[in-house]
């Protein structure tokens, strides 16, 4: 067995290397990645805010609807189920290009994971905060915005970034309806040049690269954001 | 919209596509959780035995396969595994993937029951690791008779929650072609030209097991919680 890191330089057939090829997929990867990132934000700080409103119960079955159904099926089968059932029930969706259904999919599935650490953040806030905030006369609406959001978005900022890595991770499901990405890249590849252990050597690095730079940014961000003097406790878990 | 037609699930066809499926994600589920639980708790004690020549390896391993897709580690061990080995087993030429799968699962999850293992045994209070040492026990002792009881308590909850996680991904064996849950539904799906209605249907049967496990969890959580 010796190595062969040549095989990067061979052409595809289309008259790019493999190596262009490779750093494609490589973008295609951060893309879906990314792209998911912004939808599962944006539902799922919608949907764990839902859950923690005091006086309206129906949205918060609601939502928590919406975490258990997004939570209780495989990734893939959700995948599948965007790419090939979705356009078949509503024909203006056939019209979207699969990149985005799997944006979608794996945006909805994370959304309901975060939704739930959006829960917990703000469930571990004292309950003090709310009653301090009513007692300002805000609004319920206010009482989020100004009091207890900004204080639960810091909270939850170490189990997000692992929610972020683990979405970067999952953005490998989506070779399964044929997005150009690295997982996919590695299994042609490997197939069309018989060299799998320098392919996927050279995938599973890019992988490792990638999450370790999404962890990076959010320790950034972390450092950035948190407030002088006031140590975040409360997700930590299992103390004395 | 799409005129879903479930007619063409017999007991005929689910007997003869769906249940082997069925059984292999069982089946999959159930010896990677054990044998995940084994290995982790393993590298959990090389972690947290002090000692840089158990804990460094460790630490490689819990950190190298956390930071990898599940499904490049499946890809992975089906390319690295050598067919000697399969032909060692019974039957294991026709059941490459799915002999492939189950030992990548126990390595893959073995990483992870090991971080919850890890934390489980952290969270025994420092006071009764040295209530051990002062009666006199050994290191293995000690973790034996008094950590690891304790420990294990606090933990069966996250490990039966993870071990729901491992029965969704199972379905990620569509990778190398295995036989399991989600292909038997297909695979029945695509022979009787109805594709659409066997993804639902695996959605629906993933969310019913799902869903059903985790409320026993949650009610499970509350009955063996230790009250201090």
């Amino acid at each position: 067995m010796t190595w062969d890191w040549r095989v990067f330089l061979n052409d595809d057939g289309s008259g790019r290397t493999y190596l262009q090829w490779m750093f494609d997929a490589w973008g295609w990867t951060l893309a879906v990645a990314g792209c998911s990132w912004v939808v599962a934000i944006l539902m799922g700080g919608l949907m764990g805010t839902l859950r923690t409103l005091p006086n309206s119960p129906w949205l918060v079955r609601l939502a928590n609807a919406w975490v258990e159904l997004f939570r209780n099926v495989p990734l893939l089968v959700q995948i599948f189920i965007w790419y090939f059932v979705v356009p078949k029930m509503f024909p203006a969706m056939q019209r979207v290009p699969s990149f985005l259904l799997v944006v979608f999919a794996l945006g909805f599935f994370t959304s309901a994971r975060i939704a739930e650490q959006v829960r917990a953040g703000v469930q571990s806030l004292p309950r003090g905060q709310r009653y301090a905030g009513m007692a300002m006369g805000f609004t319920t609406a206010q009482t989020y915005r100004y009091v207890i959001l900004p204080m639960a978005v810091r909270i939850i900022i170490p189990p997000l970034t692992s929610e972020s890595m683990n979405l970067l991770k999952n953005s490998s499901v989506a070779f399964a309806v044929s997005i150009a990405e690295l997982t996919m890249f590695a299994m042609q590849a490997q197939e069309e040049t018989s060299r799998g252990i320098e392919i996927y050597l050279a995938v599973t690095a890019l992988y490792a690269v990638s999450a370790f730079a999404v962890n990076r940014v959010f320790a950034f961000i972390e450092k950035k954001v948190q407030i002088p003097g006031y140590i975040v406790a409360g997700t930590a878990g299992g103390g004395h | 919209m799409l005129g879903l037609d479930l007619s063409f699930l017999s007991w005929d066809i689910i007997s003869r596509f769906v249940m082997k499926g069925f059984i292999f994600s069982v089946e999959l589920t159930v010896i990677a959780t054990i044998g995940g639980i084994l290995l982790g708790t393993v590298l959990a004690l090389m972690r947290l035995s002090g000692a840089k020549i158990l804990a460094l390896p460790a630490t490689f391993y819990v950190n190298g396969m956390r930071s990898v897709p599940l499904v490049m580690v499946i890809l992975w061990f089906y390319l690295l595994m050598p067919s000697a080995f399969f032909d060692m087993i019974p039957g294991g030429a026709n059941n490459r993937s799915e002999i492939s799968a189950i030992i990548t699962f126990i390595a893959f999850e073995a990483a992870y029951f090991s971080e919850i293992m890890r934390a489980g045994i952290q969270s025994i209070s420092r006071g009764q690791v040295n209530a051990g040492l002062a009666l006199g026990m050994t290191y293995g002792q000690n973790m034996r008779l008094v950590v690891l009881p304790q420990a294990f308590r606090n933990m069966v909850p996250i490990l039966l929650t993870q071990t729901i996680i491992l029965f969704q991904d199972t379905s990620l064996v569509y990778a190398i072609g295995a036989y399991d849950l989600l292909k038997g539904l297909t695979t029945a799906g695509k022979i009787y030209g109805r594709p659409e209605e066997a993804y639902l249907l695996a959605a629906v049967v993933y969310f019913v097991i799902c869903f059903g496990l985790s409320s026993i969890v949650k009610k499970l959580q509350n009955k063996i919680a230790i009250v201090r």
